[in-house]
């Protein structure tokens, strides 16, 4: 088995125990809705500017992937099948697996969350390519620094809060740079006007996956 | 050593805040006059506030990577001794990070009318707290003596690799208020002249002479209370 196909299956094995329980998904897609509704009910029928548009949308995003992603350690803590990891892969190889799967369940909060954010606070027009790329660039800048971090929470004792306090300030620069594109996308900016936000997200995403990967095995193996 | 610092600081100290008061020029600056319809140059003795200000933002800067740096070394190594420096640069970082952000404050209030304005300036070195309170939380929540310094040492590098995005990425997307962050080499900018920039230098060498010494201390402290309890439970297991 090559270093990438033993990549695949742990995230053959994640998407498969994923499909069973569906634990982090539903976290995950619930979360958001709540939090929609909530926001749909609290800002009624004002019509919202870009700014505060952009912001609500990454709200949700980033408290979605907060309810979510922290699991993905956690539970091979939990059912004890850490040690088999272990034994079974490479250290890089686990992060990889992890990573991209976590990577797949934002794409899965992306693509349900924007169908229902443009039935409840519907987004009249936008650059809709730049809104993409933008949500999608964000969410993999998300998934490379939240995925090193789960590892490092499920390691600590105080499991809950934990996750939150050392993402949050960590993701600063993918919330800034997220929010700004998403409010040029929506102001009908042309692609030009967003090139240093696209390639802040992408030069965030290159570096935290680098040090990720030289890191995860301080963190894994003892 | 360690006494050297001490008096290493406190004269240097001493000198570069008598100097700040005595020696260096009050700084001018431009003002529309409403009689003459034209800037006239008013003095400023407000810039004063900049010689305590910005050397803290730079000692911050400088114990934070100081940590980093120590880190690696310690997860190269295993070193206890390593992790001892990560601790307590981190600690200093934190504290001359919240005199920068204080100082700053007070600043803004003066020249923009209020404590916080949010500008990506104020909000890096809030971050940075934020962080750094984080690596904090981290440290306390793990029992294990071993894994706790090993888990840090990642969380602190990895923090680490933000820092430039917030200080020099953010500011590029975000409208800032701060005064250039380069020191401004030209006479007529009005914004530091050659005695000016001494005092600054000056403030700048005791600020780290300041951090070297209390560094050094906090080494020493928390090397000696390892050394303790390791002797207890030793004392207990015999």
């Amino acid at each position: 088995m090559t270093w990438l196909e033993g990549a695949l299956a742990i995230l053959a094995k994640d998407v498969r125990s994923e499909v069973r329980t569906r634990a982090a998904l539903n976290a995950i897609v619930l979360f958001s809705v709540v939090t929609l509704t909530v926001v749909s009910y609290a800002t009624g029928s004002f019509g919202l500017s870009p700014e505060v548009h952009a912001s609500l949308l990454w709200i949700i995003v980033f408290f979605g992937a907060m309810a979510g992603l922290s699991r993905t350690f956690v539970v091979e803590a939990e059912r004890g099948t850490e040690v088999a990891l272990k034994l079974t892969a490479s250290g890089t190889q686990v992060f990889l697996g992890k990573f991209l799967f976590n990577l797949a369940l934002l794409g899965l909060l992306d693509l349900v969350l924007i169908p229902l954010f443009q039935i409840l606070l519907p987004i009249r027009e936008a650059n809709w390519g730049l809104l993409g790329i933008g949500l999608g660039l964000g969410s993999l800048a998300l998934a490379a620094s939240t995925t090193l971090v789960a590892a490092i929470v499920a390691q600590a004792g105080v499991k809950g809060a934990l996750f939150t306090v050392l993402s949050f300030p960590i993701l600063i620069p993918v919330l800034v740079a997220g929010v700004s594109s998403t409010r040029k996308a929506m102001d009908h900016a042309p692609w030009a006007d967003a090139v240093s936000e696209v390639q802040l997200l992408i030069s965030y995403a290159g570096i935290m996956l680098t040090l990720s990967f030289l890191l995860f095995d301080s963190v894994w193996r003892d | 050593m360690a006494r050297a610092w001490k008096w290493v600081t406190g004269v240097l100290m001493t000198a570069s805040i008598l100097l700040a008061f005595t020696y260096s020029p009050v700084a001018m600056r431009p003002r529309y006059s409403s009689e003459t319809h034209q800037n006239v140059m008013v003095p400023w003795p407000e810039f004063r506030i900049f010689f305590f200000h910005v050397p803290s933002a730079w000692v911050a800067a400088l114990a934070f990577t100081v940590a980093m740096i120590w880190s690696i070394r310690y997860l190269r190594r295993r070193d206890v001794r390593f992790d001892d420096v990560v601790l307590a640069s981190s600690e200093l970082g934190f504290v001359f990070c919240a005199v920068a952000l204080l100082s700053g404050m007070i600043w803004a209030r003066r020249e923009w009318g209020a404590f916080w304005n949010w500008d990506p300036r104020q909000n890096t070195v809030l971050i940075l707290l934020l962080i750094y309170g984080g690596y904090f939380t981290l440290r306390s929540a793990i029992a294990d003596e071993d894994k706790r310094r090993r888990i840090t040492a990642v969380y602190s590098i990895f923090a680490f690799a933000t820092v430039p995005f917030l200080m020099f990425i953010v500011p590029r997307i975000m409208e800032t208020l701060h005064p250039s962050p380069i020191i401004k080499t030209n006479e007529n900018s009005g914004v530091m002249n050659a005695k000016m920039r001494l005092v600054f230098y000056l403030f700048l060498l005791s600020y780290t002479a300041l951090y070297l010494w209390v560094l050094n201390i906090r080494v020493r402290v928390e090397r000696v209370s390892r050394s303790s309890v390791m002797d207890l439970q030793t004392q207990e297991v015999a």
